[in-house]
């Protein structure tokens, strides 16, 4: 706790301390490294104009969450009173996220936000991986044909059907029930996968199946022993996405609950934690940042992945 | 050899049956979606025709009248053009930061994952989550945006944009609407880039050695190989943003719930605002029925261009 402090109270300073510092290092490891002559010189300067492109880029993106973090310590009196949100005048505290955790549903949230999105995902695997390996191998043109049908429904975005999708849940009295997004998901989340799905099976050598078929196996197995091993870190990076998919759907969520305790967290934190005209900024900014950060780390290690996906889909396709 | 052991195993026969195997293996994914997005579309037309109320669950028919009743509503024509400007003004600069970042991003730098990861948050968060990260920097009092604005004389009584202390970004009518573009450039950028990153990817090693051997400088490399190459994918990437960009209404629901008066409110929004929150289904449905043709000539024309150019 000390040292949290410490850092939230010298939070500018020791950013741009910081980052002024790894520069120095990385500059002086290359003198050390090719010697710090003129050439070297001049190579640093003349790419330091792309790295201040790159720090604006980085600026730019990272303003809200930096406010975010720096926001969820403060005391009420600190935060309202005459604002000054670049600085700590009182001492930062752990309440707002001690009350987070305990006094709203925010672990609710949490709950039904993984219940759903596993749910959504076992479907999603269930009914895309043999589609995708269908279109990336087994059809010729009508799969074609189907694969772009896929696409264009994937086009089709929620605005247009939470009106009468909102119809058929309460007829299936889904109302109120993670079931309804559990059963509603799929619609966006079976094109997205198929599509990056198709891209990773495109990218295993057909000649593994076919010397699968020659030593015996049907297509089936030369699917599920061959091609599924090989396209492992393809399925785990859609797995990943789907998820996040699933987490970050809001308008579904919106219209078919209505009870705060089912409520997903991307609905759940801005609706419940909203009173009115009541704002409780931190444990709002809070719980953002919370979901923001392992979410964002998650992007970034699969993002190689699904770019290969993309590509081998999109442009193989 | 499939037709072999077929003559006397019909089930090894079926099971090695490209074609068989093929439509057994893409039917339930088809069916599901069909049946999911399909039926529900149906309903949306049937809806539109109709007078159904969320207390009054029998359709009845009443012609083109809801359809009407939304083409003269003068709101809707501006909820209209709300959409389609927010869409094309954020596209616009969408495509601009993109382009550098897939360039930026494709190069080898020192903390490369870092800063890759930072410019990916606004894409990984939840709409919803961004969306409050914002309502507290535009916050009529709390504004930490206005506070550097203060700061720097631009606010306060002396101010260019004074006397006041806060400019109330979701307030105003233009200034809300920069508002909502801004926050949705913000968080798409990464979504576009990351497409934009796939073309730029894909193209082959040996193009861009015979470029480097021929004495092609960066820039012209860039403008003359690169850029034409990846024209296919950066209309992908467009049509992807757009359509997410115009079936969404999360950052105006939270940001602005359309106002001022109307001069944020979408498409989406509207048709949630009237089927769900004033109960009125038919005309809710009747309205974001009036996107479906936009969209469908969007999707139709940039995948014209995009296979055209493929072909090329």
């Amino acid at each position: 706790m000390g040292i949290l402090v410490w850092i939230l109270q010298h939070f500018w300073t020791l950013l741009v301390v910081g980052f002024v510092a790894l520069v120095a290092l990385r500059i002086a490891w290359r003198f050390r490294k090719y010697g710090a002559t003129r050439a070297e010189l001049s190579y640093v300067i003349r790419r330091s104009p792309f790295y201040l492109v790159v720090l604006v880029f980085c600026l730019f993106a990272a303003a809200p969450f930096l406010i975010m973090f720096m926001h969820s310590f403060k005391t009420d009196g600190d935060l309202y009173r005459r604002p000054q949100p670049f600085v700590y005048r009182q001492e930062p505290t752990l309440d707002h996220i001690e009350a987070l955790f305990n006094n709203t549903a925010y672990l609710d949230f949490i709950r039904n936000s993984v219940v759903v999105g596993v749910a959504v995902v076992i479907i999603t695997l269930i009914l895309s991986l043999p589609a995708a390996y269908a279109l990336a191998r087994l059809t010729g043109r009508w799969g074609e044909r189907a694969g772009i049908l896929m696409f264009l429904v994937y086009l089709v975005p929620p605005t247009l059907l939470f009106i009468p999708m909102f119809r058929i849940v309460v007829m299936l009295g889904l109302k109120d029930s993670p079931w309804a997004l559990i059963v509603v998901y799929p619609s966006f989340t079976v094109p997205f996968s198929m599509w990056l799905l198709q891209g990773f099976f495109k990218a295993v050598p057909p000649e593994l199946e076919e010397a699968a078929l020659v030593d015996g196996y049907n297509r089936v197995e030369a699917f599920l022993r061959v091609v599924l091993p090989l396209s492992l870190p393809g399925i785990v990076s859609t797995i990943v996405f789907t998820f996040t998919l699933t987490l970050h759907e809001f308008i579904y969520a919106l219209v078919f609950i209505a009870d705060t305790r089912q409520r997903t967290l991307s609905v759940g934190v801005p609706t419940e934690l909203i009173l009115g005209d009541v704002y409780f900024w931190q444990p709002l900014l809070a719980a953002a940042l919370i979901i923001a950060i392992p979410v964002g780390l998650a992007y970034n290690l699969f993002l190689d992945s699904l770019v290969q996906g993309f590509t081998m889909g999109a442009v193989k396709g | 050899m499939a037709s072999v052991t077929g003559l006397s195993n019909p089930r090894a026969y079926l099971l090695d049956n490209r074609r068989f195997v093929g439509i057994m293996f893409l039917l339930p994914a088809l069916v599901y979606i069909l049946l999911l997005v399909g039926f529900p579309f149906l309903l949306a037309i049937a809806f539109g025709f109709s007078d159904v109320t969320v207390g009054n669950t029998d359709l009845s028919f009443v012609g083109f009248r809801n359809y009407e009743a939304v083409w003269e509503n003068n709101i809707f024509r501006q909820v209209f053009g709300n959409t389609v400007m927010f869409t094309l003004v954020s596209q616009f600069f969408i495509l601009i930061f993109a382009n550098i970042l897939a360039i930026i991003f494709t190069q080898e730098f020192t903390g490369k994952w870092f800063a890759r990861f930072i410019f990916i948050l606004p894409w990984a968060t939840p709409v919803s989550l961004a969306a409050i990260g914002w309502l507290y920097m535009f916050d009529t009092k709390l504004s930490p945006v206005d506070y550097l604005l203060l700061q720097t004389g631009f606010l306060g009584p002396d101010g260019v944009w004074g006397p006041g202390r806060n400019l109330l970004w979701l307030a105003r009518p233009a200034l809300s609407q920069v508002s909502v573009i801004f926050v949705q450039v913000w968080r798409m950028t990464p979504l576009a880039t990351v497409i934009l990153m796939a073309g730029l990817s894909s193209i082959p090693t040996d193009i861009l050695d015979q470029a480097e051997v021929d004495g092609s400088r960066f820039m012209r490399t860039l403008l003359q190989i690169k850029l034409p190459l990846i024209l296919p994918i950066m209309v992908i990437a467009l049509l992807f943003s757009m359509i997410t960009m115009f079936g969404d209404m999360t950052v105006v629901y939270l940001l602005t719930r359309g106002g001022p008066i109307d001069y944020t409110r979408i498409l989406g929004l509207y048709s949630f605002q009237i089927g769900i929150e004033g109960g009125n289904l038919a005309q809710g449905a009747a309205m974001a029925l009036f996107a479906f043709p936009l969209l469908l000539a969007l999707a139709i024309v940039m995948l014209r261009v995009a296979s055209r150019a493929e072909v090329r």
